[in-house]
Parts: structure tokens; C-alpha cells; sequence
């Protein structure tokens, strides 16, 4: 693989995908300590917001030890160099919460919906344009569609304003291939009009090689997160994929050795317990379950005495999609009935 | 004698709310306007024998009275229902708002249907599928004790989701939210709702979650759950409680699924079904109050 000279944009999600990982109880503290260290070693872009975005402060995600406006406020000030984006989720989030983000001064809306859903999005992302926001179509879950429905889906968010598509992995289900095939097709249709990003998650330890297969195939914006910082296993690992790519001659603008330390030093000491893949995230993986769920099964686990990996198989048989973490508990007292 | 009635919105809402009004007893579906001719909708009300416009609202107005429309109901959408609503009470129409538009005060037949009783109300809203699937079960449990916080969370098949419905999504959200405070009685609400593409297309599910005041009442909150359930089921009767309550501190939950009766999409669409139903189910109650006189519909000038 021959990628040298491409020079790519990085989006780090620790401070938001990380929120999972947390319950969503970072302190401002951690995330100013944690966004100046990364906009120190050159990272252009970092989300910050509730895991599930604005308006994602709830019983079903979980409530966050502060809210968005205060964690933007909080950040976005302290910030030389990196861009501030925020995530919504339609039918969870709303314009008016995308008002107040960009009252707070964010550069980047990521409209989220599910990768067959998109028509969901346009109130949002027409508002993000009209804002003047770097404008984001996020979808979603996307092993669960083929490449030219995702195409289809994509061309509605293009319709709508978004200047930038995700293929988004949300269950690190994706192997090279299908992010080869998904972001080959996007790039293929929109040329050099529309930027073409990959988000992965890294339950099947494919977070680098996925990523790498992205920007073969033409991707210029890479998620990832410092550490993995991120639901399920976590996301790309940024500072071993900056590194790759510093050895591959790849151009990321990142800083190997203050990322590492940031990775070591800051974001690692904030984990509850260290991202690893233990068995119920190699289950997101493996059965494309949506990578948020992790910390719920496990919850439900606990509470009802039935095994986190079996409720997210059967999330998975079900088709269930991003957002139904209110369907872990019912799974697991239907499967603890069933046992009785 | 039945109420003459008219479907503004030939779309999922209005083609199953067809279906319901054709089995009333007092309510007698005349007309079904559109926008497009050939849209199915439309065509099924043709094949049932209704007068038919693809003109929009404006092509019912002139029909009026001559056939003495009496209640419209409008599921459109919630940007041209504040001008329909006013063409229509012109007229002296009675409107059930099935839009999340909320002109009208909100509508959720167990928890408030009695209560427009008397009011002479010209416009009730019927929140949305979300919130007549959950808000009786918000309710249920602040009817025992206050409620702090009230979400709920309504998963619907993507195939039951109309261009409407995901154009406005967000006001889904602000007028269900509205709702579980105004007519569930929570003091904060939130709503959430996620559309599943899944093949074959799931039944509606709906998840409750309350945050009670003090330590719930479980065993007085599992009796007022399981009352509402019977009440909803007078009218849905694909209404069930899956799971819970169950109560974890002050969280009390609830697990419910809606099967509908496969009137006009089939019955993984329970979310058609509780708003069609409910829209019905009140209307009824006007046509009754019509009927004995007590009710007289105005015209309201602009």
C-alpha cells in the first residue's frame, strides 16, 4: 500500500466517543486538560459533547456530569489551533440545541443518523449550513446497508448542505474490504466536492488497518481517538495510527511523540478501567452490535444475573440500531424469563 | 345519526384513519383530500366510496356545507396545519390535529379526553404516535406520586415512518416532550424516537422511564400501570406491557410494544393505530356531545 504524500485531516473522539467509556461524567477539568494537550500535538479537530451528542443527557445513555453548553464553554476558549465539533443525533438532538452549539462556537455540526435513514437529517444539516458550520453527514452503523444504498443515502445528506460524508463503523464490524468498497463509492461519486471520512471502532482490531483502507480508497478525514478513548473497544487508536502513518509518509500534522503522551500520560489515567477487547466487546464486533452498548450489557449483566454477551447476540439477531439501548434491559429480562 | 367527517392528509395516518371511521358508529368518513392523485391514499378512498380531492384543503372548503362536514382531521404536517386549521374553523369545522402542530390543547384519551368535555373546543391535538403510546403510562405513575423527570423512547419501523414524520422529526420531539409534562404530569419531560429498518419490520416498542420524587411506590404504581394498560387496550388492543415495571431507586420503568390492527399498513405499524385510534376514539366523544346537543360548533373568523 502506497500512501505516501497523502496528507489527511484527523478527528479525535476521546471526548466524546470516550464519554461512553466514562458514563459521561468527565469533568470539565479532563476535557480542558485533555483538548489543550491534543491541540498541542497538532490535532485539527476534536468532538466534544455527551457520548450520544447534544441532547444525548438522558436516563436511557445516561446524564452527564455537565451539560454540553458547559463543556463547549468550557473548552472551545482554551483552544490555539484545534476546531471544536459537536455530534446530533436527530430524534435525539435538536436545531435548538444545534443553535446553542454554534453560540458556543463550535467549527464542526456531525449530523448522525443510521446508514438508511438519512432523510431524518435535513432539518439539521440545512440549519449547520446556514450557520456557516463545517457540515458533517454521519452515517451510521453502515455495515448494515450495501455501498450503493449507503451512496443513496449520502446523496440525500449532500442534497440537504452536508460538505463531508462519514462511513461510520459504529460496531467495528467492518473488515478492509467493505471500508474499501463503502468509501470507495462515496469518493468515487462526489470527486473532490465532498470530503469522504471514516469513523471506525476497533472491536475487531481493525481501527488502523480499516483506516488505512479508508484513505486508500479516498478518505481525507480520519476518526480515531487518544488511546482508543471510545465506546466499546474503543476507537482508532490515534497515536499508534499517527504514528503508521508517519512511517507510511502519510501527512496528519500530528506529533508522534506528544500524542503518545498524551495518550499515556493523560488519557489512560482517566480510564475506569484500560480499553482492551474482552469478550463482550469482541461480541460487538462480531455480531454488529452498535458499540455504545457495551457498558449497558454489562450493567444489565450485573442487575439481572444474565450474560452481556448473550443480550448482545440477541441485540444483534434483533437488527437493533444505534439509539435502543433502552432494548438491553427488556432483552435481558426476556432472556432471564426464559431461564426461570 | 353519524357526524359527517373529512381527512385532510392521504398518507399513512390519514389512509389508516379511513379504515377506523369507516367501523364507527357515529362517525361517517365523507371526504379524504390529498395533494397528489395517484397517491395511494387517495385511491383507497376512492375504492371505498369517498369524495376525493387532490386540491388540498382548499378543494374540501367549497364542500363543506353542503355535505355538512362537521370534523376534519388534519395529518398533514405541522407547518400548513395552522393554515388548515384556519380555513377549516371559517367554517365551523371541528379539527383533530393529528400533526405534532399543538395548536390545540393535547389529547391523550385515558389521561385527558373527559376533561375537553364541556369546553367547547374547536382544535385538539393528538401529540404524537410516541406520545399516546407512553404518556398514559407517565401518567399512571404520577398519578400515585409526583414525577421529576419523565422520558420516554419510541422505536417505530422505518417502513412506518412517513416523508412527514422524518422531514420535522424535532417536532416530534418538542411536542411529545411538551406533552409528557402537560398531560403525563411529569415536571420535565424528554422524548426520544429511533427508527428501525430491521426486515421484517419490528412491532413499535416504547420505553417509559420515570424518575419518581421519593422512594416509588411499587406495589401502588404496578396496580395504576396495569389499570392504564386496560384502558389503552379499549381502543388498541395490540397494546401490551412487555416488561416492568421494574424499579431501580427512584427509576421506575416500562417496557411496552404496540401491535396494530393492520388496517391499512400492516400490524408491526402500531404506531399508525395509536394515533388513528386515539384521534378516533376522540372524535367520538365530540360526535356523542354533537349529538345531544351540547356541543355547537362556531365558526371562528380570522
Amino acid at each position: 500500500m502506497d500512501l505516501k504524500g497523502k496528507k489527511i485531516r484527523l478527528h479525535d473522539n476521546a471526548l466524546r466517543d470516550g464519554m461512553h467509556s466514562v458514563g459521561h461524567q468527565f469533568t470539565l477539568d479532563d476535557m480542558v486538560r485533555m483538548a489543550t494537550a491534543l491541540d498541542d500535538s497538532g490535532m485539527s479537530l476534536i468532538e466534544v459533547t455527551h457520548g450520544d451528542g447534544l441532547g444525548g443527557s438522558s436516563v436511557n445513555y445516561g446524564f452527564g456530569l455537565h451539560t454540553n453548553k458547559e463543556y463547549l464553554d468550557a473548552v472551545i476558549p482554551k483552544m490555539k489551533n484545534a476546531k471544536i465539533s459537536a455530534l446530533l443525533l436527530p430524534g435525539l438532538g435538536t436545531v435548538e440545541d444545534l443553535i446553542m452549539a454554534a453560540d458556543c462556537g463550535i467549527s464542526t455540526i456531525r449530523v448522525a443518523t443510521h446508514c438508511t435513514e438519512a432523510d431524518v437529517s435535513e432539518q439539521h444539516i440545512k440549519k449547520g449550513r446556514e450557520l456557516g458550520l463545517d457540515t458533517v453527514g454521519f452515517l451510521m452503523m453502515a455495515h448494515m446497508t450495501q455501498p450503493e444504498a449507503l451512496l443513496e443515502q449520502a446523496q440525500k445528506m449532500v442534497d440537504y448542505g452536508a460538505n463531508c460524508i462519514y462511513a461510520t463503523d459504529s460496531a467495528g464490524y467492518l473488515l478492509p474490504d467493505d471500508v474499501t468498497s463503502r468509501i470507495g463509492i462515496l469518493h468515487d461519486a462526489f470527486g473532490d466536492d465532498i470530503e469522504i471520512g471514516f469513523h471506525g471502532h476497533h472491536n475487531m482490531a481493525m481501527g488502523i488497518a480499516n483506516s488505512l483502507a479508508a484513505v486508500e480508497a479516498g478518505a481525507s478525514r480520519i476518526d480515531g481517538s487518544v488511546a482508543g478513548f471510545g465506546a466499546g473497544a474503543g476507537n482508532t487508536p490515534l497515536e499508534v495510527f499517527v504514528a503508521v502513518c508517519d512511517r507510511m509518509g502519510i501527512d496528519t500534522g500530528v506529533d508522534v511523540d506528544k500524542i503518545m503522551d498524551v495518550a499515556e500520560d493523560i488519557a489512560l489515567p482517566l480510564m475506569p478501567t484500560p480499553t482492551r477487547i474482552d469478550r463482550d466487546a469482541l461480541t460487538l464486533g462480531y455480531a454488529g452490535v452498535y458499540s455504545s452498548f457495551l457498558l449497558h450489557a454489562k450493567r444489565a449483566e450485573k442487575n439481572h444475573g444474565v450474560p452481556a454477551k448473550d443480550i448482545l447476540m440477541e441485540l444483534g439477531r434483533m437488527g437493533a440500531v444505534g439509539g435502543q439501548e433502552d432494548m438491553i434491559e427488556d432483552v435481558a429480562l426476556n432472556i432471564k424469563k426464559k431461564l426461570a | 345519526m353519524a357526524i359527517n367527517c373529512a381527512m385532510i392528509g392521504s398518507g399513512n395516518i390519514g389512509t389508516d384513519l379511513m379504515a377506523k371511521l369507516k367501523r364507527s358508529a357515529n362517525l361517517n368518513p365523507v371526504w379524504m383530500v390529498g395533494i397528489d392523485e395517484n397517491s395511494d391514499g387517495l385511491l383507497k378512498a376512492r375504492e371505498a366510496g369517498l369524495k376525493t380531492t387532490h386540491e388540498g384543503v382548499d378543494g374540501l372548503l367549497k364542500h363543506i356545507e353542503e355535505d355538512n362536514i362537521q370534523i376534519a382531521f388534519d395529518a398533514t404536517s405541522a407547518y400548513v396545519h395552522g393554515e388548515n386549521n384556519r380555513k377549516l374553523q371559517e367554517k365551523g369545522v371541528l379539527v383533530i390535529d393529528l400533526t405534532p402542530a399543538a395548536i390545540g390543547p393535547f389529547c391523550v384519551p385515558p389521561v385527558n379526553l373527559k376533561d375537553h368535555v364541556g369546553e367547547q373546543e374547536m382544535n385538539v391535538n393528538m401529540v404524537t404516535c410516541g406520545g399516546q403510546a407512553t404518556i398514559p403510562m407517565v401518567a399512571a405513575v404520577s398519578q400515585v406520586q409526583a414525577v421529576e423527570y419523565g422520558e420516554i423512547i419510541a422505536t417505530i419501523s422505518s417502513k412506518s415512518a412517513g416523508p412527514g414524520t422524518r422531514k420535522n422529526i424535532d417536532e416530534f420531539t418538542f411536542t411529545t416532550s411538551g406533552a409528557v409534562e402537560k398531560v403525563g404530569g411529569a415536571k420535565k419531560g424528554k422524548a426520544i424516537i429511533i427508527l428501525n429498518p430491521a426486515e421484517p419490520p419490528l412491532m413499535m416498542r416504547d420505553t417509559v422511564h420515570c424518575l419518581t420524587e421519593t422512594e416509588p411506590d411499587q406495589e401502588a404504581i404496578t396496580a395504576s400501570v396495569h389499570a392504564m394498560i386496560k384502558e389503552v387496550q379499549k381502543y388498541v388492543p395490540g397494546y401490551t406491557l412487555k416488561n416492568g415495571p421494574i424499579f431501580d431507586g427512584n427509576r421506575v420503568s416500562i417496557f411496552l410494544e404496540v401491535e396494530g390492527l393492520g388496517d391499512y399498513l400492516p400490524k408491526y405499524a402500531g404506531n399508525l393505530d395509536i394515533m388513528t385510534a386515539a384521534a378516533t376514539r376522540t372524535a367520538e366523544m365530540f360526535a356523542d356531545e354533537i349529538e345531544a346537543g351540547r356541543l355547537t360548533l362556531t365558526k371562528l373568523s380570522a
